[in-house]
């Protein structure tokens, strides 16, 4: 794959990162409510993930700050400026759709050189930035392309030159690698991260794929169903989710069946109390009002020794490389994962007789689920 | 093969008859069949030429005046968000847009004649409104010729990405600017295939007309029908037959000049 230039000093934004704050943010469509009340912030010259689920509102949150949406109530604002009423071709804002965006029958360079051609840039001048964009991106060489003589990671790149031709105060990126391989897609995720870090740009990169949220932000927002739901760096969003929402959207979370203790802040599980993290939910409708839950541990902090004398017992084991992913099945027949190394493989075969140890701190809690309790996540 | 020899007997044949007509006299005059300029050089001269004309003239002024009012009401109905509206919207001109001949030249003699519904509410006459002429015959012609039109624009209208009006916005574009520097560039091969349907539909329109202004308005049509049935002139077929081969002349001239266009404007498409 072409490198980016090594120079970006040529097109670093004038400003210093800007920040963009969504404030009460709220927008309905007919009966669907796409925005209930956002609230974020996005710091200066961060990469900022929008993570959640299909339909939870991030794409619509990303066109209210283009200027594509206008919210219900609520406002956005740029650098602390109130931006809500200004129309979308004032923004300032860079954007890059998921696919098929660049005009057809332009060239890649002229795709790129669009903006300054609308903003009365003289030819001469327009076309040397286009180049040098072009040449940032690793497509110098494909000048004279159509977008339909470009592959898809190509588009992807001239449309990332586009929308920096204008040095925008903020880059909003909408799902653009969803449309690509994966072996692209994971260059350019590299690619577009190092260059946003080079241009020191505010960023706002909408996904739905939690290892690209984490891979590539320095903050990822998890959303759900129109607000926000945790903004944390992705260590302290995995290690630490503030929710079981979270928690099960990102990363892979074993379940195990537990009683919930009286006093509502403790949960009993393998013969032990511990700390709840959070609140307790309470019993819901499908529960048939048992008021069973399932304490949330990811699969590394499950200790596992061998014992003869055990109730649960090995019953599969993936290799994952450095670890070994066991799937054990607990006496009441709910299945856990396990990560162990797996050079301590060695004393826990399939089929052998174990102890399961949870860590000592606060565990996040949800509502029991019926499924064979083992993998849940995004 | 197969296909080109069934071009070639079902164009050839006709348009080789034509032609032969065209540059020869009638067998019925002393001396037979001989080759002669005679025909093409009437067809090109006097009543003829003005017909010939007068046909160019309203075909490509009908068709301009299509296309301008068509592509707003194309992107109008396109954009509906009410999906029968636009599903009825682009049935009903499927049908109007064939909607030519008699009849058509009957309901606007009923409601825009010299005694039709809407001429005498309104007095159009005294203010110089007159059906059988060059623009009354434009405005039937637009009546059939616009729904053919927003038919032709409409899948290219469709095909407008929303991710292009938005990307242009995202640029610094106006609505104005995206329509002049997006939209309408990559539209242009549909306006340019529209725009030469709708010559080419008016151009050799013939019921509508004949049925409404009779020769007041001189088109080429007419004056084919009036020579073939004798009725200025006996002995005039092969002089029909070179008007035809003028209308063939004029078709190709509109190729000459939209074929290069369409290759420029699809530049992108290879
Ligand atoms: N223009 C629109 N018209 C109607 N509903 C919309 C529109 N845009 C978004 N929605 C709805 O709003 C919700 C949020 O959409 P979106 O912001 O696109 O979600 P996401 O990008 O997280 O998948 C969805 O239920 C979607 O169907
Ligand atoms: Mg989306």
């Amino acid at each position: 794959m072409t490198d980016l230039l090594t120079d970006p000093e040529s097109v670093r934004p004038t400003r210093a990162g800007s920040t963009v704050e969504f404030r009460g943010l709220r927008r309905a469509f007919g009966t669907t409510t796409a925005l209930d009340g956002l609230d974020l912030e996005v710091r200066p010259g961060e990469l900022l993930a929008l993570l959640g689920p299909s339909g939870c509102g991030k794409t619509t949150a990303l066109r209210t700050v283009a200027g594509f949406e206008r919210p219900d109530t609520g406002e956005v604002l740029v650098d602390g400026e109130d931006i809500t009423r200004v129309p979308a071709h004032r923004r300032e804002a860079g954007m890059v759709f998921q696919s098929y965006s660049l005009f057809p029958h332009m060239t890649a360079i002229d795709n790129v050189a669009f903006g300054l051609r609308m903003n009365g840039t003289g030819k001469a001048a327009r076309r040397a930035r286009a180049a040098e964009l072009l040449e940032l991106v690793g497509l110098a060489n494909h000048a004279a392309r159509f977008p339909r003589q470009l592959s898809g990671g190509q588009q992807q790149r001239i449309a990332l030159a586009r929308a920096l031709a204008l040095r925008p105060r903020v880059l909003l990126l909408d799902e653009p690698l969803s449309a690509l391989d994966a072996q692209v897609r994971l260059t350019l995720r590299e690619e577009i991260r190092r260059l946003q870090q080079q241009l020191g740009i505010t960023t706002l990169f909408v996904t739905h794929d939690q290892e690209e949220a984490l891979s590539m932000a320095d903050r990822v927002a998890v959303m759900r169903a129109g607000r926000l739901e945790q903004c944390a760096p992705p260590a302290e969003l995995y290690e630490r989710p503030a929710t079981a929402f979270v928690a099960n959207f990102v990363g892979v979370m074993s379940r195990i069946p537990a009683r919930p203790g009286a006093d509502g802040t403790t949960v009993g599980a393998f013969g032990r109390t511990l700390p709840v993290h959070g609140t307790l939910p309470g019993p819901v409708g499908t529960d048939g009002g048992s008021g069973e839950v399932d304490v949330l541990v990811r699969p590394e902090a499950i200790g596992v020794t061998a014992d003869g004398d055990g109730t649960s017992q090995i019953v599969g084991a993936t290799f994952l490389g450095a670890t070994t992913r066991l799937t054990v099945r607990l006496a009441g027949g709910a299945e856990v994962m396990a990560d162990v190394a797996t050079h301590s493989t060695a004393g826990l075969p399939v089929g052998a007789k174990v102890t399961l140890t949870l860590p000592d701190r606060p565990v996040l809690v949800d509502r029991h689920s019926w499924g064979n309790g083992g993998r849940s996540g995004g | 093969m197969p296909l080109l020899l069934f071009a070639a007997l079902a164009f050839g044949l006709p348009a080789g008859t034509m032609v032969f007509g065209a540059l020869t006299t009638p067998e019925t005059v002393p001396g037979g069949a001989r080759f002669t300029g005679a025909n093409m050089s009437a067809s090109l001269h006097g009543p003829y030429l003005t017909a010939l004309l007068g046909s160019v003239k309203l075909s490509a002024l009908s068709a301009l005046i299509a296309a301008v009012i068509g592509l707003p009401v194309a992107h109008a109905v396109v954009t509906s968000r009410f999906r029968a509206l636009r599903e009825s919207v682009l049935a009903g001109a499927g049908v109007l847009a064939n909607f030519g001949g008699v009849p058509l030249a009957f309901a606007f003699v009923a409601t825009l004649g010299n005694a039709g519904v809407l001429t005498t509410r309104f007095h159009l006459l005294g203010h110089g409104w007159n059906l059988y002429g060059f623009w009354g015959l434009t405005l039937v012609y637009l009546y059939f010729l616009i729904p053919l039109m927003v038919l032709t624009l409409a899948p290219a209208l469709e095909g407008l990405r929303r991710q292009w009006r938005e990307a242009a916005h995202n640029n610094g574009a106006s609505t104005f600017r995206y329509w002049m520097h997006v939209a309408l560039p990559i539209l242009m091969p549909s306006l340019l295939g529209g725009y030469v349907l709708l010559f080419g539909t008016a151009f050799s329109a013939y019921a509508t007309a004949a049925a409404m202004v009779g020769s007041s308005v001189p088109l080429v049509t007419m004056q084919i029908a009036d020579a073939l049935s004798g009725n200025v002139l006996v002995g005039q077929d092969n002089v029909a037959l070179a008007l035809g081969v003028d209308m063939v002349l004029v078709a190709g001239l509109v190729m000459a000049v939209q074929v290069p266009l369409q290759r420029r404007s699809t530049r992108w498409l290879a």
